[in-house]
């Protein structure tokens, strides 16, 4: 069933802008979705795969959307072929770097995990509200336009076929990954970390490179949505995002991939239609705290557990055999 | 020259003292039990060995190293795997991916992102779960194993590490008696390179496997020998019959 949803997603993404030409406010739509599932990608390699319970996704996703934004301010660059790298190496070090301080040396709960993150996001939020020099509350405006050689990458169907190729690029990375060895590992870390230590893995080791590694996923996704809104702010990597990766992850069927991807354009899309309804939109956040409530309470696996089962989710990593369910 | 040298260990929770100065050597090629009353400080042991539990004092030297601080995944790494009291196989994974992942833990992070390293470690999955009777479970989830098949299983997952010294920690608990009787028969052929410290309730089942025994008491060692000696020594008739 998976490869099957994988497919109509893509074929969706494929669609999409044929069928809303003429209706560049929706292309700008689903442009923003595109970038939004690689932050909750991101969350998903860490979470759904892996156990790692990050609450500050949206650090990894805001500091390397400044960091361009000023590397374009500053500097006047904003090439692709050097920017993009750019923000996906800050993101990879600075995720790198808060890895090790949660991770090595200790043995952290998934609260003190959670908290951890929530804390750098939320103090990385206060620190650039008021910092003039990163723009302040007001954030970055007027990002310049990323460029491929003289073409500039201007909001529309040109900038969202760019984040289809990202996105299409990362999720098969993703999926390369989390299939491999490697991923039978992240498993067996997900159900029983103890065990693995006991099996002869360094369990930490492992924590910090799928992390570092999400990290940079957010890191490309926070420079796309930087230059594709054309501003940077706050609130871009603080816990308001953050929270907000959890549920796209948590709403689509985190451990899926294709799930996150779902959730987001369901949250995004419900967002997008329900902004004009004032009453409603007032109350959007408490919302979306209900949903998660209701998520984890009543269908802790998402949509996507609805349609596809625990066996099918979680796979089988070994070579094929006959009658085994089997992943592509 | 031991394989494991414990000298004077001590582990204490709170105000309780669960092992009070243990000496245990274990010689290279033997299979050696840990018998004693319930609350004895047996498995406790066992967990300090592997490292489960960090001691409050004394020393643990494996192959001639000092490995008392070191993490439990530092001694698989040296060769010292551990079969836990409760069965901890990975419930969602099938029996197969299990085995694979006890297997696939001598590889680098480069040859774990390869799809090369399933393909040379299949026939080894298969064979070490043909050994342990699970081959045609391959591909059914672990959890869905009978608890003497979750045991098996957790002993091919030890095994899986090519351990020097395999310790187990009651391997039979919870069988019937055909499947202890398969147990032992299963467990025997691994004594050619594997040395094994056994923790076990059913005296019987030790006295068929075990060449020494080490007989433990409110976290003291009793006595120890081998099997006959023990079966002759005052000192464990007098703490068995007086509990019973």
């Amino acid at each position: 069933m998976l490869p099957l949803i994988e497919l109509a997603v893509l074929a969706i993404m494929v669609a999409a802008p044929v069928a809303l030409s003429g209706r560049p406010e929706l292309i700008t739509l689903i442009t923003n979705i595109a970038i939004l599932s690689l932050l909750a990608i991101s969350f998903d390699l860490c979470w759904g795969f892996s156990g790692i319970m990050t609450f500050g996704q949206a650090l990894f996703f805001g500091v390397p959307g400044y960091v361009i934004a000023l590397v374009g301010r500053d500097l006047g660059l904003s090439q692709i072929w050097l920017t993009l790298p750019l923000a996906m190496l800050t993101g990879l070090l600075l995720a790198f770097v808060v890895a090790l301080f949660l991770f090595i040396g200790r043995r952290p709960t998934p609260i003190f995990i959670a908290l951890g993150t929530l804390t750098g996001s939320y103090a990385a939020e206060r620190l650039v509200s008021g910092w003039q020099y990163v723009g302040a509350g007001n954030g970055l405006s007027a990002v310049k336009l990323l460029q491929m050689g003289s073409y500039e990458f201007v909001e529309g169907t040109e900038f969202y076929s760019l984040a289809c190729v990202i996105l299409l690029a990362v999720y098969l990375c993703a999926r390369g990954l989390v299939r491999s060895p490697l991923g039978l590992v992240l498993a067996g870390m997900r159900q029983n970390e103890e065990r693995l230590a006991f099996l002869g893995y360094r369990v930490q080791i492992f924590k910090v490179v799928v992390f570092s590694l999400a990290g940079m996923i957010s890191g490309v996704a926070g420079a796309l949505y930087s230059y594709h809104q054309g501003f940077i702010g706050p609130g871009n990597m603080g816990p308001g995002l953050s929270t907000q990766a959890v549920i796209y992850c948590l709403l689509g069927g985190s451990g899926t991939l294709i799930g996150p991807v779902i959730g987001t354009a369901v949250i995004e899309i419900l967002t997008y239609v329900l902004a004009d309804i004032d009453r409603i939109r007032q109350f959007w956040p408490v919302v979306l705290g209900l949903v998660l409530l209701g998520i984890i309470l009543f269908q802790p696996s998402g949509i996507l557990g609805i349609v596809v089962t625990t066996r099918e989710r979680i796979g089988s990593y070994g070579l094929r055999r006959k009658g085994a369910p089997q992943q592509d | 020259m031991a394989l494991l040298e414990v000298t004077a260990l001590t582990k204490m929770f709170g105000q309780l003292r669960a092992l009070d100065g243990v000496d245990l050597g274990v010689r290279a090629g033997t299979f050696h039990g840990l018998i004693g009353p319930n609350g004895s400080g047996k498995s406790t042991l066992l967990k300090a060995i592997a490292g489960a539990h960090a001691p409050t004092s004394g020393t643990i030297r494996f192959d001639g190293r000092d490995i008392t601080a070191a993490p439990p995944f530092e001694r698989t790494r040296a060769g010292l795997s551990l079969k836990f009291q409760i069965t901890s196989v990975l419930p969602e994974l099938s029996v197969y991916d299990n085995v694979l992942l006890a297997l696939q833990s001598g590889e680098g992070l480069p040859s774990l992102l390869s799809s090369r390293t399933r393909r040379i470690l299949d026939s080894k999955v298969m064979g070490a779960l043909d050994r342990f009777r699970l081959a045609n479970r391959a591909d059914d989830l672990a959890g869905e194993l009978s608890h003497g098949q979750q045991q098996w299983l957790e002993i091919t997952l030890a095994l899986a590490c090519r351990p020097k010294l395999l310790l187990l920690d009651e391997p039979t608990g919870g069988m019937s008696p055909e499947e202890r009787r398969v147990t032992g028969e299963l467990l025997r052929p691994i004594r050619s390179h594997c040395t094994l410290v056994i923790v076990e309730h059913d005296i019987d089942f030790v006295k068929s496997l075990c060449d020494c025994l080490t007989v433990l008491d409110q976290g003291r060692v009793l006595d120890e020998g081998s099997v006959e000696q023990i079966e002759r020594s005052r000192k464990v008739q007098e703490v068995y019959t007086s509990r019973v």
